[in-house]
């Protein structure tokens, strides 16, 4: 008898303890809400910063809806979980932050609490976002309480059982949310440091550019070894970049800054926002971001290097008179393509050789196919490459046999596969996100935007 | 030899399978309304409809046409009997020096086929490809405009009919 009171007692006092743990692991209490500061109260210096900080971190682009207000959130993004909805991130009281403190702010950003105590989803990138400093985030703040106020609530997320419950986030934060991932390395210089603090934290880069495990969480044995973001391939950026020519920390910094480069293209798809947001910022957080991801590309083997060098060599020769395989695709390359991507003229005059191009060599069709499909848009009042698109008359087999072309011209992979059905399906997805307006969206890149507060 | 049907016509054509379309129009068939003005589909100078959208006819090669019907600004209406966009393009003296001209009008014209009632933006964004350097792009918004109006009375261009059907 004793015997069973005293298992009774353990059970119970294990069960208390688990649902007490438990209970700290999920509950997290509401912070107060506060009446929305007034804009004035924030100064303009620090308000610019967050401007800046804001355009490193790519906001936006979760953030906005495209032609729709600044910030003002409701973008779907798409996981294997379901769909998750951007949260209106303007000052707003009742559907937006306005009555968020800066406390509650800085928990949101360290720990994806909102102010109410709620869980957030990883969509929102706080697993990086808990390396940002606690300056950086007040003057994020600063900035995003001085932004109009939108009234837009964001509609329901669209997630399967579990993860429509909140709880099971902080079971997702147990196992990935790591709170030591960025150090500073005193071996390294300080650019070198300054790009890691951007790059892990706020900028956030491999959360495109990292693969996923199956509950979502970057994989650690695969940084930067390339991921998928919406309709595109977000392609490796460490020693298996697939780019024919090697990156370098200077081809980095102009690449990032201006949106393209000579031996590379054009950045399109999400990268291009991520370009013109960081067209809009200082110089030299861009070029601490390139000493730090030309670091993790590591410098290129002799091999590789001479690969890329034979790659140079022949996008500069006049192209080789052999019979092509593909009638077809070559007639179409030549009248449709040549005529730029052969001008010889530098990128952005001219398209870059598609010798040196990443979609061409790249694992699958997808960024190739979402390219041609919508051509390139020029930026307003910016030195922009242009291309001429969508190609009305042609049909998916048409697109699909000009790709395995290129593919078969002018890299040295494999052919790829399901072309055909690639294209059909980035036809299908794409034509909202791209076709719909000229340039990327709320991007300060107009040079007279740049120091605006 | 291949087969092409131009404004309801049907043409045998002996080209290459990589020569633009435009080269066809103006050299073979001397329809000369669609110009050359880049040659890199940069400018919209030569836009056509192919069944039913625009299309840079200067950097779209013959192979990728068979079976495909092709609309030209002679294909819409002529001096005598302009077709509405032509009409409204003349009542506004869109039209400077005309270079870039029968583009924009081809585009407006299947801009307007699927879009009776387009807004001022959606036709600045459409016609954005297109470039003029005299600077009448004003009068060429309104020229949309009125076309428009005239096509919610005015019968289609005879080609239009035909391409429609």
């Amino acid at each position: 008898m004793k015997k069973k009171i005293i298992i009774g007692g353990i059970i119970s006092v294990l069960l208390a303890g688990g649902a007490a743990s438990a209970f700290a692991i999920i509950w997290r209490p509401a912070i107060a809400a506060i009446a929305p500061p007034k804009p004035e109260s924030f100064g303009p210096v620090l308000v610019k910063r967050g401007r800046e900080l804001a355009a490193l971190g790519n906001c936006n682009d979760c953030h906005t809806v495209r032609g729709a207000r600044n910030f003002a959130g409701g973008v779907p993004v798409p996981t294997p979980f379901g769909t998750v909805y951007s949260s209106n991130i303007t000052p707003d009281p009742e559907t937006g932050i306005g009555r968020w403190s800066e406390q509650a702010f800085l928990r949101a950003m360290r720990s994806g609490v909102d102010r109410e105590g709620r869980h957030l989803y990883p969509t929102f990138p706080y697993d990086h976002f808990t390396n940002v400093s606690d300056d950086d985030d007040r003057a994020l703040y600063a900035f995003l309480m001085t932004r109009e106020p939108v009234r837009a609530g964001a509609p329901a997320n669209q997630l399967s059982f579990p993860f429509n419950q909140r709880a099971v986030v902080a079971g997702w934060k147990l196992l990935f949310l790591r709170r030591d991932a960025y150090r500073p390395d005193p071996a390294k210089s300080a650019e070198w440091n300054r790009g890691a603090y951007l790059v892990e934290g706020l900028a956030h880069c491999s959360a495109c550019h990292t693969p996923r495990n199956a509950l979502g969480a970057e994989r650690l044995n695969a940084v930067f070894a390339g991921g998928d973001v919406e309709s595109w391939k977000a392609y490796a950026i460490n020693a298996q970049s697939p780019s024919p020519v090697p990156w370098d920390a200077d081809a980095l910094y102009a690449y990032l800054r201006s949106g393209y480069h000579p031996d590379h293209g054009t950045a399109r798809g999400p990268m291009a926002e991520v370009v013109s947001n960081l067209s809009a910022v200082q110089a030299s957080d861009v070029h601490a971001i390139a000493i730090y991801m030309a670091d993790a590309f590591g410098a290129p083997s002799p091999e590789r290097k001479r690969q890329g060098e034979a790659a140079l060599a022949q996008a500069k020769s006049a192209p080789a008179a052999i019979a092509p395989a593909n009638a077809t695709g070559a007639a179409i390359y030549a009248a449709a393509c040549a005529n730029c991507h052969e001008s010889g003229r530098s990128v952005p005059y001219g398209g870059v050789n598609l010798g040196l191009s990443t979609a061409v060599s790249g694992p699958d069709p997808r960024n190739l196919a979402n390219i041609v499909l919508a051509g390139v848009r020029p930026d307003e009042g910016e030195r922009s490459s242009i291309m001429p698109g969508p190609p009305a008359s042609m049909s998916d087999a048409q697109i699909a046999t000009l790709l395995n072309y290129l593919r078969a011209r002018f890299s040295t992979q494999p052919a790829w596969s399901h072309v055909e059905r690639i294209v059909a399906e980035a036809r299908r997805t794409q034509t909202v996100s791209l076709e719909t307006e000229a340039g990327a969206r709320n991007a300060p890149a107009a040079p007279s935007q740049r120091d605006k507060p | 030899m291949m087969r092409l049907k131009v404004n309801g016509q049907d043409h045998q054509i002996d080209a290459e399978p990589d020569t633009p379309l435009l080269y066809v129009l103006r050299d073979d068939l001397k329809l000369n309304a669609a110009k050359f003005g880049c040659g890199l589909g940069q400018c919209g100078s030569c836009t056509v409809i192919i069944d039913g959208k625009a299309v840079l006819s200067c950097v779209t090669p013959m192979v990728l046409l068979e079976g495909k019907q092709v609309t030209t600004l002679e294909g819409l209406g002529n001096v005598s009997q302009p077709a509405p966009i032509q009409r409204a393009f003349m009542e506004e003296q869109a039209a400077q020096c005309g270079y870039c001209i029968a583009g924009m009008m081809m585009r407006a014209q299947a801009l307007l086929q699927r879009n009776r009632k387009p807004t001022d933006e959606q036709i600045r964004s459409e016609l954005a490809p297109h470039l003029c350097r005299c600077g009448t792009h004003m009068r060429i918004l309104r020229a949309v405009h009125r076309a428009a109006r005239l096509m919610e009375t005015a019968e289609l261009a005879p080609a239009d009919k035909r391409s429609a059907q």
